[in-house]
């Protein structure tokens, strides 16, 4: 598989890390025990397209959020998770 | 008859005639010629006995002149470079080759295992299963060696490969597979368009079938034509050929992997060459010009010697001028099969029949037939006589029920062609069923890849230049090539014509799949035992999955599947394909990834300075680290350690740290960053301070630990545990980019740019006054505990000094620019004389932080908490950090957890071992009364016994209390008491002094 960085350009798989689904967003610190419970527990198992975080650590060191389809492998998009995964203001 | 090549014809062939080659097939020398395989010197001498059967150990010659071949595998070469079950159909010859039929015992012409044959009724599908159901374990006492020593195929060498393998990348527009009048089509259309292309061949010669079956082109002979063509594409600078190599599989984004036996050809690969490279091509476009695999027709006795595929006895004749029969007769369903009468013929061969299943035969062959000499008989074959000595006498049903028999040394066969749909079929693409050529052809294939030619169901040679050319410009116009092609190359397209026939019953064993002696009859037991799906076919029977993974047979199994089960072939359909096309050896994905170069090694800056001392080093993850420093005299490791140790708490001592991970810090928010990835609390610490930190995972077990200091405002350098240097970087990047994006504050790993070292023992100002500038302050006051600022040492140099401390004694750390590190360790040697310095290395270090009860990876063992390691009271109430919420989960906050607490045998004469699991006095040993066990043990030399680390329930609690340390797997069983972890100096007077 090849995952074009929007730093680096083009590059193999073997230099980049999977974390997983990039949809959970961490909970505000106050939002209580359930919500953090499912931040940090509950995935979906999603068959076809996915949002999922990967870690260029071989290249930029950034992390980045991958559309990819998890029955054919296609990348559909690739960006700079950048506060991907922060906490929603009033969540 | 050895060496006399009897069976080589006079003229033709490209062999070279001057260049004879000696060899030996067990143990008999043989001659051959450059240009020859192995297959064919061996035909050139006659020898149609190759091998013995892999369950009934039937003799068998040699079926295919390619890649497919399912019988003739040998073990080539001896000793380490032994490599079992090579195809004699595609090793070139080379001077000294020496080879040897497998699976016979004791010789390939009497083998006792053949009585396996008169077993045959045991040996049906399914059998493993069936017979040696009950009981267990006779399976692998008895029945599992003794089936392996009668089934089988060649052996390993049981000794390391002496070969190196390489790895490679290649990047281009457009790969081919397949140099054959489609493969060179498409190179030359994408190569004339300005495309970067690299065509694989997995032959040592270019053409393809066109190396044996000539033809015209564009008015040259076929020869010529590609001789020109070759010459065009070596020509041209963007274009990459690529002998030897075979495209063995497609991988996601347009990667290609390929294999190319880059010395195979040779004795012994030339010194500092590598015998195989595996290339990972990264392609826009493929185009798979892999041709068609001949398949044969199943008959009774289909397995003897000199039964052959009728394009590959033309292969042997024309390619190789050697005949594998002098008397042929040939079996076919379909006019490409009359090629090779009409190839035997033009040799001066004798042709003894052709029986052809098709009503109908064109005047053309009626005529060749008559001018030949030779009866054309409607029918089929229904047995062969000959066994081990080869084809004598071949058996025919003919159309309308009578028989007939022919006397022949040779059958040719031809059951018609099968498109090689492996590489067009990976990703779980399905070749589709074409009902005119009764063909499985490519369809879903990968995106980027397309079939053309043969490989595609294009059989005539017209045909397969168009659509390779076809598919060449495409594949460049798809890359962004837009040169100009220039024109088709043209040639005739001949008549196709095939009535398909798979299977002809008779009396006798009629073998489908060949290298796993799978028969007609196995497929229908299968059937008639509830395994009619492919798939189950398959397992049930083993059909196709043998090394050959069933090129030859597969068609024809479910073909024969669909008749019994009274289905169509499409409706049966076909098994999922998967890489590798071609069998790849082990070596050579692992390249140079061997032995000391599995993984990378990583050499701490006083690495060299260390093996001089004659450290005794140890791998900790790719780190090679000091472990002790033996001296003359001492009988063992624990001697060593020991005064290690001593010398730190009565003197001084250092050691190499640098493996740590350390981290900078920087920007306006980097205290704040901190608190929230830690427990406790960094934005409040002042500048020239350093603080202990612990960081958790968000479900709230402890991640890593590590000393944090602030050298500046907005400057603070982390440190982190060896093990996890790259996995902290990791989550800090992840929690500074994804969830904290408003925080402005940068990471850079430092890791290998500081060597760092610990200078420990009440002597350490002493010896550090001597390297450092005497304007610098190490008092107490100037320096106190838990400082950490730059300072100047004697020279000029600018160093980090840290004053903190693992062992519990008065210690710094210093950290100097890496390239400094050796020089370091050789000055503290010089300026630390006097003061008897003494370098120690991480077993001593183990055992000064296990006396402190200082916690390390065997307690940070991603199980515990916090509160667990007794360092509850770190987490901060006052902010949100990763980990809180859930570290305050009920049973993450129980009584009764396991926690640390120090652990000493009652007798003080005894070894504690770790892992020794924790049981109440009176109890018996059992999951039910397990309260923990030993983490971490060692010598102290100070309390001149065993101590040790351990998680037990409620431990902290029970100070003092007598428990077994029950080690069943030592087979110990001995009292312990716990005690507080802190076994030396617990006040800490002695690092604060
Ligand atoms: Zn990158």
């Amino acid at each position: 598989m090849r995952i074009v960085c929007p730093f680096c350009g083009e590059r193999e798989l073997g230099e980049f890390t999977y974390l997983g689904d990039a949809k959970p967003q961490r909970p505000a610190a106050d939002a209580g025990e359930d919500a953090i419970y499912d931040y940090v527990y509950l995935r979906d198992n999603i068959a076809g397209p996915m949002s999922e975080h990967w870690y260029h650590g071989g290249g930029c060191r950034a992390w980045l959020k991958v559309t990819r389809n998890t029955l054919t492998h296609e990348i559909s998009s690739v960006e700079p998770a950048a506060g991907a995964g922060a906490a929603k203001v009033g969540a | 008859m050895a060496g006399d090549q009897a069976n080589r014809l006079n003229n033709g062939g490209l062999i070279d005639r001057s260049a004879a080659l000696n060899f030996r097939f067990d143990g008999k020398t043989f001659s051959g010629f450059k240009g020859d395989t192995l297959a064919s010197a061996l035909v050139a001498n006659g020898v149609k006995l190759v091998g013995r059967s892999f369950k009934y150990h039937r003799p068998r010659g040699i079926l295919t002149a390619g890649s497919e071949e399912p019988n003739a595998l040998v073990e080539l070469r001896s000793g380490a470079r032994r490599e079992a079950n090579t195809k004699a159909t595609t090793a070139e010859l080379y001077e000294g080759l020496e080879a040897a039929s497998q699976n016979r015992w004791p010789s390939l012409n009497f083998d006792v295992m053949s009585v396996n044959q008169l077993l045959a009724p045991i040996f049906v599908a399914g059998f493993y299963y069936k017979t040696f159901m009950w009981p267990a374990k006779f399976w692998e006492a008895i029945y599992e060696p003794a089936i392996r020593r009668a089934a089988g195929l060649g052996r390993a060498a049981q000794v390391s490969d002496p070969d190196h393998y390489d790895k490679a990348w290649a990047h281009c527009d457009v790969v081919i597979a397949g140099s054959g009048p489609a493969g060179l089509a498409a190179a030359l259309a994408a190569a004339r368009c300005g495309a970067r292309v690299i065509l694989c061949e997995e032959d040592f010669v270019l053409g393809g079938r066109l190396l044996a079956d000539a033809g015209t082109i564009d008015g040259l002979h076929a020869a010529e034509w590609v001789a020109r063509a070759v010459a065009e594409l070596e020509a041209m600078p963007d274009v990459r050929i690529m002998t030897r190599t075979t495209l063995f599989g497609v991988y996601d984004g347009g990667t290609y992997g390929a294999i190319e036996r880059v010395n195979d050809h040779l004795p012994v690969p030339p010194e500092h060459q590598v015998r195989q490279r595996l290339w990972r091509i990264v392609a826009k476009r493929c185009v798979v010009a892999a041709g068609a695999i001949e398949r044969p027709i199943v008959f009774a006795g289909n397995d003897t010697p000199g039964v052959m595929m009728a394009s590959a006895m033309r292969s042997y004749i024309s390619r190789y001028a050697a005949t594998p029969s002098r008397r042929i007769a040939l079996f076919t369903n379909n006019e490409d099969g009359w090629r090779t009468a009409e190839t035997a013929i033009a040799a001066g061969l004798q042709v003894a029949a052709v029986i052809d299943a098709r009503p109908d035969v064109s005047p053309a062959h009626r005529s060749l037939a008559s001018k030949g000499g030779f009866p054309v008989l409607h029918g089929s074959v229904s047995g062969v006589d000959g066994g081990k000595v080869g084809v004598r006498k071949i058996s025919v049903l003919l159309t309308g029920g009578a028989r007939a028999e022919v006397e022949a040394d040779g059958l040719a066969v031809s059951g018609g062609w099968n498109p090689a749909v492996g590489l067009t079929s990976y990703h779980r693409g399905r070749p589709k069923w074409r009902d005119d050529i009764a063909a499985f052809v490519p369809d879903g294939a990968p995106p980027g890849i397309v079939a053309a030619g043969a490989a595609n169901g294009a059989f005539s040679l017209g045909a397969c230049l168009r659509e390779g050319f076809e598919a060449g410009a495409a594949a460049a116009r798809d890359a962004g090539r837009s040169g100009n092609t220039g024109s088709t190359p043209l040639a005739n397209d001949e008549a196709f014509s095939l009535t398909p026939l798979w299977h002809v019953k008779g009396k006798g064993k009629a073998f489908v799949d060949q290298q796993h002696d799978v028969t007609a009859s196995d497929i229908e037991l299968a059937q008639r035992e509830g395994f009619e799906s492919v798939e189950h076919l398959k397992r049930y029977t083993t059909l196709g999955m043998a090394t050959d993974q069933g090129k030859t047979s597969n068609v024809a199994g479910l073909a024969i599947m669909a008749a019994v089960t009274g289905k169509s072939i499409p409706e049966t359909g076909t098994t999922i394909y998967r890489p590798p096309y071609v069998p790849v050896a082990i070596g050579a994905f692992a390249g140079h990834h061997r032995d000391e170069n599995f993984h990378a090694t990583r050499l701490t800056p006083s690495h060299h300075w260390a093996a001089e001392q004659g450290a005794v080093f140890v791998d900790t993850g790719l780190w090679k680290r000091a472990q002790w420093y033996p001296r003359a005299g001492e009988k063992d490791w624990l001697e060593s350690v020991t005064r290690e140790v001593k010398a730190v708490r009565s003197g001084v001592g250092f050691c190499d740290v640098s493996t740590l991970g350390k981290i900078d810090v920087h920007g306006p928010d980097a205290g704040a960053f901190l608190d929230r990835v830690y427990i406790n609390t960094f934005s409040n610490l002042a500048v020239g301070k350093a603080r202990y930190g612990l960081m958790l995972r968000e479900d709230g077990i402890v991640y890593d630990d590590g000393t944090t200091s602030r050298l500046a405002e907005d400057h603070y350098f982390l440190t982190t545990t060896t093990a996890k240097a790259g996995l902290v970087m990791q989550h800090l990047e992840f929690c500074r980019q994804v969830l904290f994006p408003e925080l402005d504050v940068q990471l850079t790993s430092v890791s290998d740019q500081w060597a760092q070292f610990s200078i420990a023992g009440p002597k350490t100002r002493d010896l550090l006054k001597e390297i450092v500038d005497p304007a610098e302050d190490l008092s107490n006051e100037g320096f106190p505990f838990m400082g950490a600022r730059e300072v100047n040492l004697r020279g000029g140099l600018t160093a980090r000094l840290f004053r903190i401390s693992f062992s519990g004694e008065m210690a710094f750390e210093i950290s100097v620019p890496a390239r400094y590190g050796e020089a370091t360790a050789r000055n503290l040697m010089i300026a630390g004389k006097a003061f008897g310095v003494t370098p120690y290395g991480t077993e001593a270090l183990g055992v000064m932080r296990i006396e402190k009860g200082h916690v390390a990876g065997p307690e940070l063992s991603g199980t515990t908490t916090a509160a667990d390691l007794g360092l509850g009271k770190m987490m901060s109430t006052k902010k949100d950090f990763i980990g809180r919420v859930m570290a305050g989960r009920e049973a993450l906050v129980a009584p009764n957890r396991q926690v640390v607490v120090g652990i000493k045998p009652v007798d003080k004469t005894r070894r504690l071992r770790s892992g020794a699991h924790i049981i109440p006095k009176g109890e018996t040993p059992g999951p039910d009364n397990d309260q923990g066990y030993v983490t971490s043990v060692c010598f102290s030399p100070v309390l001149d016994q065993w101590i040790g680390l351990g998680l037990v329930e409620r431990g902290r609690e029970r100070i003092g209390e007598i428990v077994r340390a029950h080690d069943p797997l030592r087979g110990e069983d001995y009292d312990v008491e716990l005690c507080n972890s802190v076994f030396y100096d617990p006040d800490g007077g002695r690092q604060r002094g």
